[in-house]
């Protein structure tokens, strides 16, 4: 296998890895205003991914500065094509992160429902714009050469369409397959890591959520046949992405919350890497001309730079796997309602030690 | 199918310097304060965690070893304003990774080979050590034994420094790039030895100069919140080991600050000579150069008129010799137009030699208030009279941190034109179809946003030094816990 077919793969692994963990948490702060009816059971849910959810966004990060290294090309025409999708998503994730912590600061009510909406409206539109950004890549976009460009400077193509462009009917409907799929995995989430009325409300969200994100995923995945390059690889894999996930829709109806998360990882994993093996060997598609297409080939960096980032991503992938998922054992337990403390506030006591006097 | 037109052909002279009228701001322009607004603002809450997680560190360390309850009161007060100021400089981080594809395509385009690799290994061996560890130390208290708890705090550290690390390396790479081939097809750079990249001496020492500075910021910050509650009589047993510890650090990272920095400026003497020319608005070649502290005039011109300078200093600082030659502006000029052909190699000259001097004077403000708190709480002295020094401490916070925002000015603005030194433009550099309506939105958004948090931000902090150390801490959470059943957390969001 070649270097760049390497760093496809790669790159596959970390959006997937990216998807599978903070889709959930994304999820879980799309719920906040539907399962958190009081500020209780809010503390409850970001609770259950408070100590993570900053470590699941480094995925993204780091899928980004991995595009940057062994697909520059990619790099600067998504980046600078969609400028306006993703500025939107970077506002919205700077709401969404400083949410996270500043909420809990002051021990005020308008004070927190703000951070509330900021953690809803930071959740909602990142689990949307993935997916629209997923649909433009692979269902194409105007992307060409622009005039006087050398044709031996192959692969230096640009986006010429503007920003409402993106919003054709193809990438909305990958968008509300992520924003419905993140909600019900957040969901399924959610009801692993709470107990009491918090984890039965998730429950009862996963279940009916479900069936609509299901019918949504089907249709967007197999609208995506339509522009793979494999159907015989990516149709069977939307299949099973579809069995796994009716089989963590019935986990969760059998109290089987751990299977449950499982299987709807396992749906996130063959969904989206569908879409990148019917991608490959292209990197975004061009509606122009096929020959615009930026391709592993022609977007790459040289074999000595992937021959670097290559032992970089073999040692240190492995190991930050382990102690993510070793974080993830110590803050197994289940959190409930009774567990959270009085809210902080500056200059109290420890809140468990004046709780207890 | 229509070829669109690329911009150059109309696009203005892209070496024209100085300054610009607003409604005719192009492209380039926006996107340069864009990058500036974000770049600046970013590096408020960087150095300030660079040096401040040591600090937490170090408290609880001391603590671990000690049992000393003001060591936990110090670890837990000043981790608190940590982390209100690290979920800052994450979130503005984000922006930084994006923003080079968005308004720099063409620069993402020639330099990815190269610049994308510590990038990379930044998000890899830095952005997952530090995220999942402080995630682990914030939640950990009641679930990891005392010393795993506090090795996480330390893994957390580890994580900001390879951090700093690797992104100095890279922006190293733009004022001096080494490593690397222009691949004669595409003109693109190509990577042929990472290790160049890596460890240049440029990398090294921006990497050194920054961390000292950082030292500094973050000590003289404990050193004045410390000294604000020494001259309001509270908690004192507690902030006198703060005042302490803060200006002791202080003092030491200037003394590295000011060693780097000569360091520094003696290899910017080889590799960039136009900067430190520019910094020091020296004109023409000279011998026993002087260095000037003041200047009045246009200094923009084609020589300026010092009013406070010394003599032979800056040929000193630059070579180490007083009758050493230093290059001037002028003679640096014609000779780049000989090496790259008809254009204005001379970057915006008030702004190096202001932004320079503002770095050294800002950060000497912090150094000196420091020796003043050493002298005035000395031995267990609490004098409470003293005006000046009470109102010192609001504006000294500021200095150093300012300090490290002028040079980070210094050394970008000094770099120009050129976004890598000697190989792209600036101007070459920005996205090609992007609009002025799109950056425009974008650099509003990012400016407003970022002014209401700045707001947020500071309002917390202060809150929270306010309210002081907490009056009761647990000393051990995850003993506790064993014993009960369904205990409350001992910490949550």
């Amino acid at each position: 296998m070649d270097l760049v077919t390497v760093w496809f793969i790669l790159i596959a692994v970390l959006w997937i890895g990216y998807f599978i963990l903070d889709g959930f948490d994304l999820g879980v702060g799309v719920l906040l205003p539907v399962i958190g009816r009081d500020d209780l059971r809010r503390r409850v849910m970001i609770n259950t991914i408070g100590p993570v959810w900053d470590g699941n966004e480094v995925w993204l990060l780091v899928a980004g500065g991995a595009t940057f290294a062994a697909f520059p090309l990619w790099y600067a025409t998504m980046f600078s094509g969609f400028y306006l999708a993703f500025f939107v998503l970077l506002l919205a994730l700077i709401m969404r992160g400083v949410a996270f912590e500043y909420r809990g600061k002051k021990d005020s009510a308008s004070w927190r429902s703000r951070w509330d909406i900021a953690i809803f409206v930071g959740s909602v539109l990142p689990a949307f714009l993935f997916g629209v950004a997923f649909g433009n890549v692979i269902g194409g976009t105007a992307i060409q050469p622009l005039e006087g460009t050398d044709p031996a400077n192959a692969g230096n193509f640009n986006y010429v369409g503007n920003f409402f462009d993106l919003l054709n009917p193809f990438s909305i409907a990958l968008g509300v397959m992520t924003l419905l799929v993140f909600t019900t995995h957040g969901a399924i989430f959610l009801a692993l890591k709470s107990s009491g009325e918090v984890r039965e409300a998730a429950r009862g969200v996963a279940l009916k959520l479900g069936i609509v994100a299901a019918l949504s995923a089907v249709v967007a995945l197999l609208w995506a046949q339509a522009f793979s390059g494999r159907v015989a690889w990516t149709l069977p894999m939307v299949l099973i992405a579809a069995v796994l996930f009716l089989g963590a829709l019935f986990m969760t109806f059998k109290n089987r919350d751990g299977w449950a998360f499982l299987l709807t990882s396992g749906t996130i994993l063959f969904a989206v890497a569908s879409l990148f093996v019917g991608l490959f060997p292209n990197v975004m598609i061009s509606t122009v001309d096929p020959a615009f297409n930026l391709t592993v080939y022609n977007a790459s960096s040289q074999e000595y730079t992937l021959t670097v980032m290559t032992w970089v991503a073999v040692i240190m992938t492995p190991i930050v796997v382990m102690y993510q998922g070793w974080t993830y054992w110590i803050f197994r337990k289940r959190i409930s309602t009774s567990m959270i403390p009085p809210q902080a506030a500056p200059g109290r006591s420890d809140d468990r030690f004046a709780a207890s006097k | 199918m229509t070829l669109v037109p690329k911009r150059g052909a109309t696009f203005r002279d892209p070496r024209r310097q100085g300054a610009t009228k607003i409604n005719d701001m192009d492209v380039l322009d926006l996107a340069r304060w864009q990058f500036g607004i974000t770049t600046v603002y970013h590096f408020f809450f960087v150095p300030i965690t660079l040096g401040l997680v040591w600090f937490v560190a170090g408290f609880q360390t001391a603590w671990y070893i000690t049992g000393k309850e003001k060591y936990l009161k110090l670890t837990k007060f000043f981790g608190k304003l940590f982390l209100i100021n690290f979920a800052m400089g994450v979130v503005t981080g984000i922006v930084q990774e994006f923003q080079f594809g968005m308004n720099w395509s063409e620069y993402s385009r020639f330099v990815g080979d190269v610049f994308g690799a510590p990038l990379a290994m930044e998000g890899l061996l830095a952005f997952f050590l530090e995220s999942t560890f402080l995630g682990l130390w914030i939640f950990g208290w009641d679930r990891l034994p005392k010393k795993l708890h506090l090795a996480t705090i330390w893994a957390a550290a580890v994580g900001t420094l390879l951090s700093a690390y690797f992104i100095l390396a890279a922006n190293s790479w733009m004022q001096h790039p080494v490593g690397y081939d222009i691949d004669p097809e595409t003109g693109r750079a190509v990577l042929n030895s990472i290790s160049a990249v890596l460890f240049q001496n440029t990398a090294v020492m921006a990497f050194l100069h920054t961390m000292t500075a950082s030292f500094l910021i973050a000590g003289t910050g404990v050193a004045v919140v410390g000294a604000w509650f020494m001259t309001k009589n509270r908690n004192v047993d507690v902030f006198r080991t703060a005042v302490k510890a803060g200006a002791v650090v202080t003092l030491i990272a200037a003394v590295g600050v000011s060693i780097t920095g000569d360091m520094f400026s003696k290899i910017m003497v080889e590799q960039q000579p136009m900067k430190m020319a520019a910094a020091e608005g020296l004109y023409e070649t000279t011998t026993n150069a002087p260095f000037s502290i003041l200047t009045i005039g246009d200094i923009s011109g084609d020589s300026a008129t010092p009013i406070i300078e010394v003599p032979g200093l800056l040929s000193f600082l630059s070579t180490g010799d007083f009758n050493g030659t230093v290059q001037g502006i002028n003679n640096l000029q014609a000779a780049y137009q000989s090496q790259y052909g008809p254009g204005d190699f001379v970057p915006y000259v008030p702004v190096s030699y202001w932004s320079f001097r503002l770095m050294i004077g800002l950060g000497m403000l912090g150094v000196a208030w420091a020796l003043w708190a050493l002298w005035r709480y000395r031995g267990g002295r609490n004098p409470q009279k003293g005006a000046v020094f009470k109102y010192s401490t609001y504006f000294v916070l500021l200095g150093p941190l300012l300090a490290a925002s002028f040079g980070w000015i210094f050394t970008e603005m000094g770099r120009q034109p050129w976004i890598v030194f000697g190989e792209q433009l600036t101007a070459d550099a920005v996205s090609p179809l992007t609009t002025a309506t799109e950056v425009w939105i974008s650099l509003i958004g990012f400016t407003l946003v970022y002014a209401i948090l700045a707001v947020i931000e500071v309002g917390l902090l202060l809150k929270y030094i306010k309210a002081g150390p907490p009056e009761d801490v647990i000393a051990d959470p995850y003993d506790d816990s064993q014993k009960t059943d369904d205990p409350q957390l001992y910490f949550a969001y």
